[in-house]
């Protein structure tokens, strides 16, 4: 029987210590640099936030910049090397494992352009050809030309375009687009 | 006596022929609910490798994009088919070395069966968008606890096994299944805690738990598995008591502490992340203490590996384990980490764990295991033999291609003058090796699930003799 408590208090024990270390501690240490509200978070992000996790765009994108030097994100323009208060307010958090598509932690200063991030959402082909990105097409609307007058179509290239028909975003289009143009480290707020 | 297995017949409550008895149904149900996850892992498998060369493919349903498809086919391998095959198997050695019957046995089967209804939720969860958004930890955390909670009840039974044991020592097997049944419970309690939702910290949990998932869940199943099988078909103890010791608290004391490895270069705090790197380099000890031992109680019967189908599976699945964890120990290291971190060579590094040790490992345990339950033998040699080299080759074309990928691909990342487009574009053809190497795989799936309906419904004739590649060489 001593035998069975000693085994069973030595598994508990390792257990209990590393988990201290690698999640309690960097709680207490990383919790106060995080836990100020960031104000800049309208609806709309954190809307696009949500829809960013649900279709899994972290499973292509990162969001963290490694150091100059290490690695070549400063180089490619990706920004400054990421701060743990770049995340504040965004569970869950998106750093992510995988690069098939670009880091994405300074989106909104590299590619401003709403038009562009709506059709690349659209058909990621049209603008940027040969990638691999899959389309979101639920995030638009096939409609009449005639139908919505006060809203505009996509300007798609010619081979996407559907005769007699436009495509309009939806809500969770233009929020993804808000979210992804809010990933700025010029804005102040951010850089704090 | 025709069938080897078979002669040990005798009515005391601790012969095997009783404890197989006691241990059919709740071990047969982990085992064929894992079977069906391994299917549907599969299928999920191969519609995101195709979707990462063909984006278009199937791309006008959400419920069916990579970003879903893709986190849902970790989920249903790691939560279905290793988690229960695995409980399953554990409990079949924890029966056999405790020299105990499984207790309990009306519960397990009940959470076995809740355990298949928070899959199937859980899938639908993910493919319709509710996510928790967190590697390996997708399943939404009320789904998650479901699971977790099965796998405690299932636990409790192995503690209950470990007090009513009708031996006195207990061999390394259950050391290491007993902490396994221990660690997966605290792991899955801990990482659904909501104190660790906030901001950054939860990456440092999030790769804490998902390093641990493998290291302190399957890899002791797996190690276990091999521990059993390897001296069981050879026919020779294991080869050292003090090594086996060294394995198994060198593995619990460093293994705990990798999974900050997985965030070398982000913003979390350093120190954490170089205790995490130390201990990935500490783990080549009882790696190598591992690797020692089972290769010494080997050596000098390796024609066994030709002969028996369990022991074919478990040597390959023992090797990987060596191979993949020095690969670990040397891509913790931050020269090593800047280049393949982000790449596909960490998906095909994760592959050389999860399948070619410890899906192997989980194959051969089955095929030691079902004759057992089942009193009824495997049907075909052929197809045997065809599921191991389906299983054999497609890792490797997946895994060896890819990791070649990989590091191209992070070369190609370091350097600022190549286009990113290009560091994508060069990785498609092996990217399309995967998929090729997926059907393979799916293809030895498909054949091991036909092998265990034919022995568990006890279709065709009865052989004669244990189904081995050797007429002469007995597994007993």
């Amino acid at each position: 029987m001593v035998r069975n408590w000693i085994l069973l208090f030595g598994i508990i024990a390792v257990f209990a210590i590393a988990m201290v270390g690698l999640t309690i501690l960097p709680k207490l240490v990383v919790d106060p640099r995080v836990e100020a509200v960031d104000y800049g978070n309208t609806f709309e992000i954190v809307q696009g936030h949500a829809i960013y996790v649900r279709e899994g765009c972290i499973y292509c994108h990162s969001m963290q910049v490694r150091p100059e030097g290490f690695g070549a994100d400063f180089e490619r323009g990706w920004g400054r090397a990421s701060e743990a208060e770049d995340y504040r307010n965004l569970t869950p958090h998106l750093l992510g494992t995988m690069r098939t598509g670009p880091d994405l932690s300074n989106i909104g200063s590299r590619q401003p352009s709403v038009d562009w991030h709506m059709i690349h959402l659209y058909q990621p082909r049209a603008v940027s050809e040969g990638s691999i990105m899959p389309p979101y097409p639920w995030l638009f609307e096939v409609v009449n030309e005639t139908a919505r007058p006060n809203r505009e179509g996509l300007s798609l290239p010619e081979e996407y375009r559907i005769p007699g028909k436009k495509v309009i975003p939806t809500d969770e289009a233009r929020y993804l687009v808000a979210f992804l143009l809010s990933l700025n480290q010029q804005v102040p707020g951010m850089e704090d | 006596m025709s069938s080897g297995h078979l002669s040990e017949i005798d009515s005391s409550v601790q012969s095997i022929r009783f404890l197989d008895g006691k241990a059919r149904y709740p071990v047969l149900f982990l085992i064929a609910s894992g079977v069906l996850w391994l299917l549907f892992g599969s299928l999920l498998a191969l519609l995101a490798s195709v979707k990462m060369h063909a984006p278009e493919f199937l791309g006008q349903w959400s419920f069916l994009t990579f970003g879903r498809v893709r986190p849902l086919h970790l989920n249903t391998m790691v939560y279905g088919w290793a988690s229960m095959t695995g409980a399953g198997v554990a409990l079949w050695l924890l029966s056999r070395t405790l020299r105990v019957a499984i207790p309990m046995r009306p519960y397990i089967i009940g959470v076995t069966v809740i355990w298949n209804i928070a899959l199937f939720v859980g899938s639908i969860q993910i493919l319709s968008g509710f996510t928790r958004g967190i590697e390996w930890l997708e399943f939404p955390v009320s789904t998650m606890i479901v699971i977790v909670w099965c796998i405690l009840v299932i636990g409790i039974a192995a503690m209950l096994m470990l007090f009513y044991r009708n031996v006195k020592t207990l061999y390394v097997s259950v050391w290491y299944i007993i902490a396994a049944f221990l660690w997966l419970p605290l792991l899955g309690g801990v990482s659904s805690l909501p104190i660790f939702n906030s901001p950054t910290v939860q990456a440092g949990m999030n790769w804490w738990f998902a390093h641990n998932a493998l290291g302190l869940w399957f890899t002791p199943i797996g190690l276990a598995a091999a521990y059993y099988f390897i001296p069981k078909v050879v026919g020779r103890p294991i080869y050292s008591y003090g090594l086996s010791l060294l394995g198994f608290w060198g593995l619990a004391l460093f293994y705990n502490w990798n999974g900050f490895h997985h965030l070398i270069g982000s913003p979390l705090p350093t120190w954490f992340v170089t205790i995490s790197i130390a201990a990935s380099v500490m783990m080549i000890i009882p790696v190598v203490v591992v690797a020692v031992n089972h290769h010494m109680t080997v050596v000098g019967s390796f024609s066994a590996v030709k002969h028996s189908p369990t022991l074919r599976f478990v040597v390959f699945g023992a090797m990987s384990y060596t191979f993949v964890s020095l690969q670990g120990s040397l891509q913790a290291l931050r020269s090593t980490n800047e280049v393949i971190h982000f790449t596909h060579f960490v998906v095909a590094h994760a592959h050389i764990g999860m399948y070619a040790f410890v899906t192997m490992m989980l194959f051969g345990s089955c095929y030691y295991i079902l004759p057992r339950l089942t009193n009824w033998e495997w049907q075909s040699h052929k197809l045997i033999k065809a599921h191991f080299w389906l299983s054999a080759i497609g890792i490797i074309l997946y895994t060896v291609p890819l990791q070649i990928g990989g590091v191209l691909q992070g070369l190609a990342m370091n350097n600022p003058d190549i286009p990113f487009m290009d560091t994508m574009n060069l990785t498609i053809p092996y990217l399309i090796a995967r998929s090729v190497a997926g059907v393979l795989l799916t293809a030895g799936h498909l054949i091991f699930a036909y092998l265990v309906v034919r022995i568990v419904s006890k279709v065709g004739l009865r052989p004669e003799a244990p189904t081995i590649w050797k007429k002469t060489l007995k597994e007993t």
